[in-house]
């Protein structure tokens, strides 16, 4: 059995996580989750001005206060903290913690290549419009296949302590400890989605171990202290979720099948690089308090494609706010959006969207909102997007003279006037996997 | 008897691009076949309204006592184009739990 951590769902979550698995009760692997989907832009963005940066910026500092008890406990790292720079990650890493044997995983970052691929027929469509990416090629940001376990597997049998990948899975995270330790083969299609459904368990940290879950919230023990997930693999495929004695949360079937349905789509027909899983074959059981455990998990072959990660520059977006009181601070608000709306139009700006949502009647609930006739006060919150910069700018000038020439009661401008934003958006595509050759390289 | 759904299910909700997922969960085992017959993609769509511009599919999950539901174009374009407080649907599960249900 050996025992998989993770520490991080997304970089900027819980800085404390990944101290406390590792202080806190015995793990032989800790993960760590950096990339979300637009991660990569914002990172090729900080490489353009800094050839030297890239990466997640977070994890160098982490690994050198952590190194000493890493090489003592014999834990390994695996993150995909390399962003668009691994290897910049790794001399970092290396800076911060000499003693340790740091490899990266290459190969996914495919930026300068997709001239090459769409001269060579590749049209590498938008899985979600259908659009090629031909219309966009001269805003692309960022371009990164998913990577899977396999390489990351391979890193850890080069002796690494700290494995850096740049676009892995998050799943593969998860799995690729297991498939280095019970020399799983890439065939092993069953073992290969338990492992990347373990991972799909653990990879947003405390997301299955309370935070977030309904059932009885406010019975969740010291949330302060929240216990990051642990798994505990078999090499049969078999695996029980769990965390560290002590700690805060709950680990439960309840809090565990929401994890499962967290972002899922059809469940039979679960891609990665590595398998195709079937959540459809789960077997979960409440062994014990804080523990889960979870058998019978069946998979099929891997895809002939591996998915894109591109990113692409869409425009320019602000979103602004003001607060109207009581009484009638719904109207109050209503009749505001109209003059900012009738003062856009007589500026004779355009725009792709105005999006406006009154914060306290039914920003996120919609149509679905219970009834709240006469709350004691209501955001307005108005948010633009197009093409030009500078009609996204003049309309962060429109909201705050609302204070002193529009309904009365206005208040919560003190921010002062909302930034405008680049608008980076996501483009998944796919191209065949021949097309991706990853390799390894240790850097100590 | 009519109830909330939030008598006999949690959820949870998340995005992929446009498209918001609902995971929902049956607190026992015997209230499954309950959420079958009653969270239809069909009632779901009109229970949205107009927050849901494209198609709601559902997938079932027996072994878990749970169905996920897609729900296409329904986040304002989505991600980081998306001009919504809640661009990843993050509440939509709750929301969902108002709907209204028949119980035995």
């Amino acid at each position: 059995m050996i025992r998989i951590a993770n520490g991080q769902g997304f970089w900027g979550d819980w800085l404390e996580a990944p101290v406390r698995l590792v202080d806190q009760g015995p793990i032989d692997f800790l993960v760590l989750d950096y990339l979300a989907e637009v991660t990569m832009s914002i990172l090729q963005k900080q490489k353009q001005d800094d050839p030297a940066l890239g990466y997640a910026r977070d994890f160098p500092p982490l690994i050198g206060r952590l190194a000493k008890k890493l090489r003592e406990r014999n834990i390994k790292v695996v993150a995909n903290a390399g962003g668009v720079n691994p290897t910049a990650c790794a001399h970092a890493v290396l800076k911060a913690a000499p003693e340790l044997r740091v490899a990266v995983v290459r190969g996914d970052d495919v930026l300068d290549r997709i001239d090459d691929f769409l001269a060579r027929g590749y049209e590498m469509r938008d899985m979600d419009t259908g659009r090629p990416l031909s219309t966009v090629r001269d805003r692309i940001l960022s371009a990164n296949a998913y990577i899977g376990a396999f390489p990351l597997a391979e890193a850890l049998g080069a002796g690494a302590d700290v494995v850096i990948a740049g676009r892995s899975t998050d799943t593969a995270l998860t799995l690729a400890p297991m498939v280095h330790k019970f020399a799983w083969k890439p065939d092993d299609w069953n073992k290969l989605a338990a492992g990347t459904i373990a991972g799909h368990i653990i990879e947003c940290g405390a997301q299955c171990s309370g935070g977030n879950c309904q059932v009885d919230w406010q019975s969740l023990p010291h949330m302060a202290d929240v216990g990051y997930p642990i798994v505990e693999a078999e090499p049969d495929g078999s695996f029980v979720v769990t965390k560290h004695a002590g700690t805060g949360g709950r680990i439960h079937s309840d809090t565990v099948k929401e994890q499962l349905l967290y972002e899922l789509g059809d469940p039979t027909n679960y891609i990665t690089p590595d398998c195709v899983a079937d959540f459809t074959t789960i077997r979960l059981q409440d062994l014990a308090p804080d523990r889960v455990g979870i058998t019978g998990i069946r998979g099929g072959p891997r895809p002939e494609t591996l998915k894109l990660s591109i990113s692409y520059a869409d425009g320019w977006k602000a979103i602004g706010t003001l607060v109207y009181s009581w009484p009638q601070a719904v109207e109050k608000a209503r009749a505001a959006d109209r003059i900012v709306r009738d003062r856009l139009k007589s500026l004779g700006l355009t725009f792709d969207e105005i999006y406006t949502e009154l914060f306290g009647l039914d920003a996120c609930l919609g149509a679905v909102a219970p009834a709240n006739p006469d709350p004691p006060e209501i955001q307005l919150r108005i948010g633009v997007r197009g093409p030009d910069r500078k009609a996204v700018d003049r309309f962060t000038r429109e909201l705050i003279p609302l204070v002193l020439n529009g309904p009365p009661g206005a208040t919560g401008f003190g921010e002062g006037r909302p930034a405008v934003r680049e608008i980076v958006a996501y483009w998944p595509a796919l191209i065949p996997r021949s097309e991706i050759q990853t390799r390894v390289e240790v850097i100590s | 008897m009519k109830v909330a759904l939030s008598h006999i299910a949690h959820t949870r909700s998340g995005d992929k691009g446009d498209t918001s997922n609902i995971g929902v969960i049956a607190l026992k085992p015997e209230y499954y076949a309950t959420i079958l017959r009653e969270v239809t993609p069909a009632r779901v769509k009109t229970f949205f309204g107009e927050m849901v511009k494209g198609k709601v599919e559902r997938f079932e999950l027996p072994n878990l006592g749970a169905i996920n539901l897609l729900l296409h174009e329904a986040l304002g374009g989505g991600g980081t184009v998306s001009l919504r407080s809640d661009a990843q649907g993050k509440t939509y599960g709750a929301a969902l739990l108002r709907m209204e249900i028949e119980i035995d």
